[in-house]
Protein backbone atom coordinates (compact mmCIF):
# COMPACT_ATOMS: atom_id res chain seq x y z
CA UNK A 1 0.00 0.00 0.00
CA UNK A 2 1.21 3.43 -0.83
CA UNK A 3 0.11 6.42 1.09
CA UNK A 4 0.08 9.78 -0.57
CA UNK A 5 2.13 12.38 1.22
CA UNK A 6 0.99 15.77 0.06
CA UNK A 7 4.22 17.48 0.91
CA UNK A 8 6.36 15.70 -1.69
CA UNK A 9 4.06 16.90 -4.44
CA UNK A 10 4.35 20.37 -3.03
CA UNK A 11 8.13 20.21 -2.91
CA UNK A 12 8.96 19.03 -6.41
CA UNK A 13 6.24 20.10 -8.86
CA UNK A 14 8.34 18.97 -11.85
CA UNK A 15 7.96 15.38 -10.69
CA UNK A 16 4.19 15.45 -11.00
CA UNK A 17 2.58 13.73 -13.97
CA UNK A 18 2.42 16.06 -16.94
CA UNK A 19 2.00 16.07 -20.70
CA UNK A 20 4.97 15.42 -22.98
CA UNK A 21 5.00 19.09 -23.97
CA UNK A 22 5.19 20.10 -20.31
CA UNK A 23 7.88 17.52 -19.65
CA UNK A 24 9.89 19.01 -22.50
CA UNK A 25 9.64 22.43 -20.94
CA UNK A 26 10.58 21.17 -17.46
CA UNK A 27 13.70 19.69 -19.08
CA UNK A 28 14.56 23.05 -20.65
CA UNK A 29 14.03 24.85 -17.35
CA UNK A 30 16.39 22.45 -15.59
CA UNK A 31 19.16 24.11 -17.63
CA UNK A 32 18.18 27.68 -16.75
CA UNK A 33 20.63 28.75 -14.08
CA UNK A 34 20.04 31.25 -11.29
CA UNK A 35 21.96 34.42 -12.22
CA UNK A 36 23.18 35.04 -8.66
CA UNK A 37 23.93 31.42 -7.74
CA UNK A 38 24.91 29.92 -11.10
CA UNK A 39 25.55 26.52 -9.51
CA UNK A 40 21.79 26.02 -9.23
CA UNK A 41 19.07 25.88 -11.85
CA UNK A 42 15.73 27.54 -11.25
CA UNK A 43 14.33 24.04 -10.64
CA UNK A 44 17.05 23.22 -8.10
CA UNK A 45 16.00 26.34 -6.22
CA UNK A 46 12.37 25.25 -6.31
CA UNK A 47 11.07 28.60 -7.53
CA UNK A 48 9.20 27.24 -10.58
CA UNK A 49 5.88 26.12 -9.12
CA UNK A 50 3.86 25.10 -12.17
CA UNK A 51 3.96 24.79 -15.94
CA UNK A 52 0.70 24.76 -17.89
CA UNK A 53 0.76 24.27 -21.63
CA UNK A 54 -2.42 25.68 -23.19
CA UNK A 55 -1.48 25.14 -26.83
CA UNK A 56 1.10 22.46 -27.71
CA UNK A 57 3.81 23.25 -30.23
CA UNK A 58 3.42 22.19 -33.84
CA UNK A 59 6.73 21.31 -35.46
CA UNK A 60 8.48 22.80 -32.46
CA UNK A 61 6.85 26.22 -32.69
CA UNK A 62 3.73 28.21 -31.90
CA UNK A 63 3.15 26.83 -28.40
CA UNK A 64 1.43 28.71 -25.60
CA UNK A 65 2.32 28.25 -21.94
CA UNK A 66 1.93 29.76 -18.50
CA UNK A 67 4.71 29.33 -15.94
CA UNK A 68 4.24 30.08 -12.23
CA UNK A 69 7.33 31.41 -10.49
CA UNK A 70 7.61 32.39 -6.84
CA UNK A 71 10.18 34.92 -5.58
CA UNK A 72 12.70 33.83 -2.96
CA UNK A 73 12.49 37.23 -1.23
CA UNK A 74 9.97 39.98 -2.05
CA UNK A 75 12.78 42.43 -2.78
CA UNK A 76 15.12 40.05 -4.60
CA UNK A 77 16.53 42.19 -7.44
CA UNK A 78 17.18 39.06 -9.50
CA UNK A 79 13.45 38.29 -9.78
CA UNK A 80 12.89 40.37 -12.92
CA UNK A 81 15.96 38.90 -14.59
CA UNK A 82 14.98 35.35 -13.63
CA UNK A 83 11.53 35.85 -15.14
CA UNK A 84 13.16 37.19 -18.30
CA UNK A 85 15.57 34.30 -18.76
CA UNK A 86 12.82 31.76 -18.05
CA UNK A 87 10.68 33.47 -20.70
CA UNK A 88 13.59 33.55 -23.15
CA UNK A 89 14.33 29.85 -22.65
CA UNK A 90 10.68 28.93 -23.10
CA UNK A 91 10.22 31.10 -26.20
CA UNK A 92 13.36 29.74 -27.84
CA UNK A 93 12.03 26.20 -27.27
CA UNK A 94 9.01 27.07 -29.37
CA UNK A 95 6.52 28.36 -26.82
CA UNK A 96 6.17 31.64 -28.65
CA UNK A 97 3.42 32.75 -26.31
CA UNK A 98 4.95 32.42 -22.83
CA UNK A 99 3.52 34.07 -19.78
CA UNK A 100 5.35 34.06 -16.44
CA UNK A 101 3.12 34.60 -13.41
CA UNK A 102 4.56 35.69 -10.10
CA UNK A 103 2.87 33.73 -7.31
CA UNK A 104 3.23 34.51 -3.60
CA UNK A 105 1.55 31.51 -2.06
CA UNK A 106 2.68 29.14 -0.76
CA UNK A 107 5.65 31.26 0.23
CA UNK A 108 9.00 29.96 -0.96
CA UNK A 109 11.01 28.04 1.56
CA UNK A 110 14.56 26.70 1.49
CA UNK A 111 12.97 23.27 2.15
CA UNK A 112 12.25 23.22 -1.60
CA UNK A 113 15.96 23.08 -2.41
CA UNK A 114 16.56 19.42 -3.22
CA UNK A 115 19.24 17.23 -1.65
CA UNK A 116 21.28 17.14 -4.89
CA UNK A 117 21.01 20.91 -5.13
CA UNK A 118 22.32 21.28 -1.58
CA UNK A 119 25.37 19.24 -2.53
CA UNK A 120 25.86 21.41 -5.65
CA UNK A 121 25.75 24.48 -3.43
CA UNK A 122 28.36 23.06 -1.07
CA UNK A 123 30.70 22.15 -3.93
CA UNK A 124 30.23 25.66 -5.29
CA UNK A 125 31.43 27.01 -1.92
CA UNK A 126 28.14 28.07 -0.34
CA UNK A 127 27.06 26.25 2.81
CA UNK A 128 23.56 24.86 2.16
CA UNK A 129 20.65 25.72 4.48
CA UNK A 130 20.58 23.54 7.57
CA UNK A 131 17.86 22.98 10.14
CA UNK A 132 14.57 24.77 10.24
CA UNK A 133 13.68 28.35 9.57
CA UNK A 134 13.74 30.46 12.72
CA UNK A 135 10.29 31.06 14.08
CA UNK A 136 8.40 32.08 17.17
CA UNK A 137 10.08 33.24 20.33
CA UNK A 138 13.36 31.45 19.67
CA UNK A 139 13.95 33.62 16.63
CA UNK A 140 13.97 36.81 18.68
CA UNK A 141 17.49 36.15 19.82
CA UNK A 142 20.35 34.82 17.80
CA UNK A 143 20.40 31.08 18.03
CA UNK A 144 22.55 30.63 14.95
CA UNK A 145 22.50 27.16 13.43
CA UNK A 146 25.67 25.06 13.35
CA UNK A 147 26.96 25.46 9.82
CA UNK A 148 29.68 23.22 8.42
CA UNK A 149 32.43 24.90 6.41
CA UNK A 150 31.88 24.08 2.71
CA UNK A 151 35.67 23.99 2.19
CA UNK A 152 36.99 21.76 5.00
CA UNK A 153 33.80 20.44 6.59
CA UNK A 154 34.70 21.74 10.06
CA UNK A 155 31.82 22.74 12.30
CA UNK A 156 34.01 25.28 14.06
CA UNK A 157 32.46 28.23 12.28
CA UNK A 158 31.06 31.57 13.31
CA UNK A 159 28.60 34.03 11.85
CA UNK A 160 30.12 37.29 10.64
CA UNK A 161 26.89 38.87 9.46
CA UNK A 162 23.23 37.91 9.27
CA UNK A 163 23.11 39.38 5.76
CA UNK A 164 25.39 38.63 2.83
CA UNK A 165 25.87 39.77 -0.75
CA UNK A 166 22.33 38.66 -1.58
CA UNK A 167 19.22 38.59 0.60
CA UNK A 168 19.26 34.80 0.73
CA UNK A 169 22.73 34.43 2.26
CA UNK A 170 24.53 35.16 5.54
CA UNK A 171 28.29 35.56 5.96
CA UNK A 172 30.29 33.07 7.99
CA UNK A 173 33.91 32.28 8.69
CA UNK A 174 35.57 28.96 9.45
CA UNK A 175 37.79 29.07 12.51
CA UNK A 176 39.56 25.85 11.45
CA UNK A 177 40.70 26.63 7.92
CA UNK A 178 40.11 30.39 8.34
CA UNK A 179 38.19 30.66 5.05
CA UNK A 180 35.26 33.05 4.90
CA UNK A 181 32.17 31.59 3.25
CA UNK A 182 28.52 32.24 2.52
CA UNK A 183 25.64 30.37 4.10
CA UNK A 184 22.28 29.98 2.36
CA UNK A 185 19.82 31.03 5.08
CA UNK A 186 16.78 28.99 6.03
CA UNK A 187 13.48 30.69 5.42
CA UNK B 1 -13.88 64.30 16.55
CA UNK B 2 -15.68 62.15 13.99
CA UNK B 3 -14.81 64.54 11.20
CA UNK B 4 -11.11 64.18 11.79
CA UNK B 5 -10.54 60.90 10.05
CA UNK B 6 -13.03 61.15 7.24
CA UNK B 7 -11.78 60.06 3.90
CA UNK B 8 -13.44 59.38 0.58
CA UNK B 9 -11.11 56.49 -0.16
CA UNK B 10 -12.10 52.95 0.76
CA UNK B 11 -10.96 51.75 4.21
CA UNK B 12 -9.07 48.82 2.66
CA UNK B 13 -7.16 51.17 0.34
CA UNK B 14 -6.24 53.41 3.28
CA UNK B 15 -5.15 50.45 5.35
CA UNK B 16 -3.00 48.82 2.67
CA UNK B 17 -1.53 52.20 1.76
CA UNK B 18 -0.47 52.61 5.40
CA UNK B 19 1.28 49.23 5.34
CA UNK B 20 2.98 50.03 2.03
CA UNK B 21 4.10 53.51 3.03
CA UNK B 22 5.64 52.20 6.26
CA UNK B 23 7.73 49.77 4.22
CA UNK B 24 8.64 52.30 1.53
CA UNK B 25 9.73 55.05 3.90
CA UNK B 26 11.70 52.80 6.23
CA UNK B 27 13.27 51.12 3.18
CA UNK B 28 14.44 54.55 2.01
CA UNK B 29 15.92 55.27 5.45
CA UNK B 30 17.95 52.05 5.20
CA UNK B 31 19.08 53.04 1.70
CA UNK B 32 20.58 56.14 3.28
CA UNK B 33 23.01 53.96 5.22
CA UNK B 34 24.60 52.70 1.99
CA UNK B 35 28.29 53.53 1.85
CA UNK B 36 28.02 54.95 5.38
CA UNK B 37 27.61 51.75 7.41
CA UNK B 38 29.82 51.26 10.47
CA UNK B 39 31.63 48.49 8.59
CA UNK B 40 31.37 46.62 5.30
CA UNK B 41 29.16 43.82 6.67
CA UNK B 42 26.68 46.29 8.08
CA UNK B 43 26.70 48.31 4.90
CA UNK B 44 25.61 45.16 3.09
CA UNK B 45 23.12 44.31 5.82
CA UNK B 46 21.58 47.78 5.42
CA UNK B 47 21.02 47.25 1.71
CA UNK B 48 19.45 43.86 2.42
CA UNK B 49 17.06 45.37 4.94
CA UNK B 50 16.25 48.13 2.44
CA UNK B 51 15.63 45.61 -0.34
CA UNK B 52 13.28 43.51 1.75
CA UNK B 53 11.29 46.58 2.70
CA UNK B 54 11.22 47.92 -0.86
CA UNK B 55 10.06 44.53 -2.13
CA UNK B 56 7.26 44.58 0.44
CA UNK B 57 6.39 48.17 -0.48
CA UNK B 58 6.14 47.29 -4.17
CA UNK B 59 3.68 44.47 -3.52
CA UNK B 60 1.61 46.46 -1.04
CA UNK B 61 1.41 49.63 -3.12
CA UNK B 62 0.60 47.52 -6.17
CA UNK B 63 -2.29 46.00 -4.27
CA UNK B 64 -3.39 49.39 -2.91
CA UNK B 65 -3.51 50.69 -6.49
CA UNK B 66 -5.56 47.69 -7.53
CA UNK B 67 -8.00 48.21 -4.65
CA UNK B 68 -8.28 51.88 -5.55
CA UNK B 69 -9.18 50.92 -9.12
CA UNK B 70 -8.16 54.19 -10.77
CA UNK B 71 -5.52 52.69 -12.99
CA UNK B 72 -2.58 53.84 -10.87
CA UNK B 73 0.48 51.63 -10.35
CA UNK B 74 2.84 50.99 -7.42
CA UNK B 75 5.31 53.41 -9.03
CA UNK B 76 2.63 56.11 -9.33
CA UNK B 77 1.88 55.79 -5.63
CA UNK B 78 5.55 55.79 -4.63
CA UNK B 79 6.74 58.62 -6.87
CA UNK B 80 3.79 60.84 -7.61
CA UNK B 81 2.32 61.58 -4.21
CA UNK B 82 3.21 64.44 -1.90
CA UNK B 83 3.95 64.10 1.79
CA UNK B 84 0.36 64.86 2.80
CA UNK B 85 -0.84 61.82 0.86
CA UNK B 86 1.49 59.45 2.69
CA UNK B 87 0.03 57.28 5.46
CA UNK B 88 3.18 55.92 7.14
CA UNK B 89 3.81 56.18 10.87
CA UNK B 90 5.97 59.04 12.11
CA UNK B 91 8.44 56.60 13.64
CA UNK B 92 9.71 55.34 10.28
CA UNK B 93 10.26 58.79 8.76
CA UNK B 94 12.53 60.02 11.57
CA UNK B 95 16.14 60.58 10.49
CA UNK B 96 18.69 57.79 10.92
CA UNK B 97 20.88 59.94 13.17
CA UNK B 98 23.52 57.42 14.30
CA UNK B 99 23.69 53.62 14.21
CA UNK B 100 22.36 53.32 17.76
CA UNK B 101 19.28 55.37 16.96
CA UNK B 102 18.69 53.50 13.69
CA UNK B 103 18.89 50.17 15.50
CA UNK B 104 16.55 51.30 18.27
CA UNK B 105 14.01 52.39 15.64
CA UNK B 106 14.42 49.16 13.67
CA UNK B 107 13.85 47.05 16.77
CA UNK B 108 10.71 48.95 17.73
CA UNK B 109 9.35 48.79 14.21
CA UNK B 110 10.37 45.20 13.41
CA UNK B 111 8.70 43.90 16.59
CA UNK B 112 5.59 45.82 15.59
CA UNK B 113 5.70 44.65 11.98
CA UNK B 114 6.29 41.08 13.07
CA UNK B 115 3.17 40.91 15.22
CA UNK B 116 1.12 42.82 12.66
CA UNK B 117 2.12 40.41 9.86
CA UNK B 118 1.65 37.37 12.05
CA UNK B 119 -1.95 38.44 12.65
CA UNK B 120 -2.45 39.28 8.97
CA UNK B 121 -1.49 35.75 7.89
CA UNK B 122 -5.02 34.89 9.04
CA UNK B 123 -6.64 37.73 7.11
CA UNK B 124 -9.71 36.90 5.07
CA UNK B 125 -8.25 39.05 2.33
CA UNK B 126 -6.34 36.59 0.14
CA UNK B 127 -3.64 39.03 -0.91
CA UNK B 128 -2.99 40.23 2.65
CA UNK B 129 -2.73 36.71 4.06
CA UNK B 130 -0.43 35.51 1.26
CA UNK B 131 1.69 38.65 1.48
CA UNK B 132 1.95 38.40 5.26
CA UNK B 133 3.11 34.77 5.15
CA UNK B 134 5.84 35.77 2.72
CA UNK B 135 6.99 38.98 4.43
CA UNK B 136 6.87 37.44 7.90
CA UNK B 137 9.88 35.29 6.98
CA UNK B 138 11.88 38.38 6.08
CA UNK B 139 10.79 40.37 9.10
CA UNK B 140 11.75 37.47 11.37
CA UNK B 141 15.33 38.18 10.32
CA UNK B 142 14.94 41.95 10.76
CA UNK B 143 13.66 41.42 14.28
CA UNK B 144 16.54 39.13 15.14
CA UNK B 145 19.12 41.43 13.56
CA UNK B 146 17.91 44.49 15.44
CA UNK B 147 17.50 42.58 18.72
CA UNK B 148 21.07 41.29 18.48
CA UNK B 149 22.42 44.74 17.71
CA UNK B 150 20.45 46.33 20.52
CA UNK B 151 22.04 43.85 22.91
CA UNK B 152 25.51 44.31 21.42
CA UNK B 153 25.32 48.09 21.68
CA UNK B 154 23.69 48.01 25.11
CA UNK B 155 26.33 45.65 26.45
CA UNK B 156 29.15 47.31 24.50
CA UNK B 157 30.96 50.45 25.53
CA UNK B 158 29.62 53.29 27.61
CA UNK B 159 29.29 55.30 24.40
CA UNK B 160 27.46 52.61 22.39
CA UNK B 161 25.06 52.04 25.27
CA UNK B 162 24.45 55.78 25.61
CA UNK B 163 23.66 56.12 21.91
CA UNK B 164 21.22 53.24 21.63
CA UNK B 165 19.52 54.30 24.86
CA UNK B 166 19.17 57.80 23.44
CA UNK B 167 17.53 56.23 20.39
CA UNK B 168 14.83 54.63 22.52
CA UNK B 169 14.40 57.78 24.61
CA UNK B 170 14.09 60.13 21.64
CA UNK B 171 11.80 57.90 19.60
CA UNK B 172 9.55 56.83 22.45
CA UNK B 173 7.09 59.64 21.73
CA UNK B 174 6.28 57.99 18.40
CA UNK B 175 5.26 54.69 19.99
CA UNK B 176 1.62 55.47 20.89
CA UNK B 177 0.87 56.19 17.23
CA UNK B 178 1.83 52.63 16.30
CA UNK B 179 -1.10 51.34 18.33
CA UNK B 180 -3.61 54.04 17.55
CA UNK B 181 -6.57 52.36 15.90
CA UNK B 182 -9.06 54.41 13.93
CA UNK B 183 -12.65 53.41 13.42
CA UNK B 184 -12.22 52.09 9.89
CA UNK B 185 -9.37 49.85 11.05
CA UNK B 186 -11.57 48.46 13.82
CA UNK B 187 -14.24 47.80 11.21
CA UNK B 188 -11.79 45.99 8.92
CA UNK B 189 -10.56 43.98 11.90
CA UNK B 190 -14.11 42.94 12.74
CA UNK B 191 -14.53 41.70 9.19
CA UNK B 192 -11.38 39.61 9.67
CA UNK B 193 -9.46 41.58 7.05
CA UNK B 194 -7.11 43.71 9.14
CA UNK B 195 -5.72 43.58 12.65
CA UNK B 196 -6.58 46.30 15.16
CA UNK B 197 -3.19 47.82 16.01
CA UNK B 198 -4.25 48.36 19.62
CA UNK B 199 -4.32 44.59 20.08
CA UNK B 200 -0.63 44.29 19.21
CA UNK B 201 0.68 46.33 22.10
CA UNK B 202 0.82 43.51 24.68
CA UNK B 203 3.03 41.19 22.67
CA UNK B 204 5.09 44.13 21.41
CA UNK B 205 5.84 45.29 24.96
CA UNK B 206 6.69 41.75 26.08
CA UNK B 207 9.24 41.29 23.29
CA UNK B 208 10.73 44.73 23.80
CA UNK B 209 11.07 44.21 27.56
CA UNK B 210 12.91 40.97 26.96
CA UNK B 211 15.44 42.54 24.59
CA UNK B 212 15.97 45.67 26.69
CA UNK B 213 16.57 43.56 29.76
CA UNK B 214 19.25 41.51 28.02
CA UNK B 215 20.77 44.68 26.64
CA UNK B 216 20.86 46.33 30.05
CA UNK B 217 18.84 49.26 28.73
CA UNK B 218 15.99 51.14 30.34
CA UNK B 219 12.52 51.30 28.84
CA UNK B 220 11.58 54.97 28.54
CA UNK B 221 8.53 56.23 30.36
CA UNK B 222 5.71 58.50 29.44
CA UNK B 223 3.57 58.83 26.39
CA UNK B 224 3.73 61.32 23.60
CA UNK B 225 1.08 63.00 21.61
CA UNK B 226 1.79 63.95 18.03
CA UNK B 227 0.86 67.31 16.53
CA UNK B 228 -1.30 65.66 13.91
CA UNK B 229 -2.36 62.37 12.43
CA UNK B 230 -0.98 60.40 9.53
CA UNK B 231 -4.58 59.63 8.60
CA UNK B 232 -5.04 63.30 7.79
CA UNK B 233 -1.72 63.56 5.99
CA UNK B 234 0.12 65.21 8.87
CA UNK B 235 3.78 64.31 9.21
CA UNK B 236 6.96 65.57 10.82
CA UNK B 237 9.12 67.87 8.68
CA UNK B 238 11.44 64.96 7.88
CA UNK B 239 9.13 63.19 5.44
CA UNK B 240 9.28 65.98 2.88
CA UNK B 241 13.08 65.89 2.84
CA UNK B 242 13.07 62.12 2.47
CA UNK B 243 10.67 62.31 -0.47
CA UNK B 244 12.84 64.97 -2.15
CA UNK B 245 15.50 62.30 -2.56
CA UNK B 246 13.20 59.34 -3.12
CA UNK B 247 11.22 61.11 -5.84
CA UNK B 248 13.97 63.24 -7.36
CA UNK B 249 14.42 61.35 -10.61
CA UNK B 250 10.73 61.03 -11.34
CA UNK B 251 10.17 64.72 -10.68
CA UNK B 252 13.18 65.90 -12.68
CA UNK B 253 12.33 63.65 -15.62
CA UNK B 254 8.59 62.91 -15.59
CA UNK B 255 7.44 59.82 -17.49
CA UNK B 256 6.34 61.87 -20.47
CA UNK B 257 9.94 63.03 -20.83
CA UNK B 258 11.28 59.52 -20.71
CA UNK B 259 11.96 58.40 -17.11
CA UNK B 260 10.77 54.82 -17.26
CA UNK B 261 12.31 52.07 -15.23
Amino acid sequence: MMSVVGNTVQERPEEQPCSSEEAALWAVLSEVMDPEVPALSVLDLGIVRAVRVAVPRVDGAGGSVEIDVTPTYTGCPATALINEIITAASVSTGFTDTRVNSVLSPAWTTDWISAEAREKLRVYGIAPPSGDAPSGKAALFGVSPVVACPQCGSKQTEQVSEFGATACKAMYRCTSCLEPFEYFKCI
Amino acid sequence: MAAVYQSEASPLYQYVLGLGDDALVLGQRWCEWLSKGPNLELDIASSNLALDLLGQAELLLGYAAEVEGKGRTADDLAYLRDAHDFRNHWLVEQPNDNWGVSIARMLMFSLYQYHRLEALTKSRDTFLSEFASKALKEVTYHRRFSAEWTIRLGQGTEESSRRVQKGFNDLWRFVPELFETIESEHALAEEGVAVASVDLRGSWEADLDQVLEQAGLVKPEGTGRLMGSRHNGHHSEHLGMLLCELQYLQRAYPSSAGANW
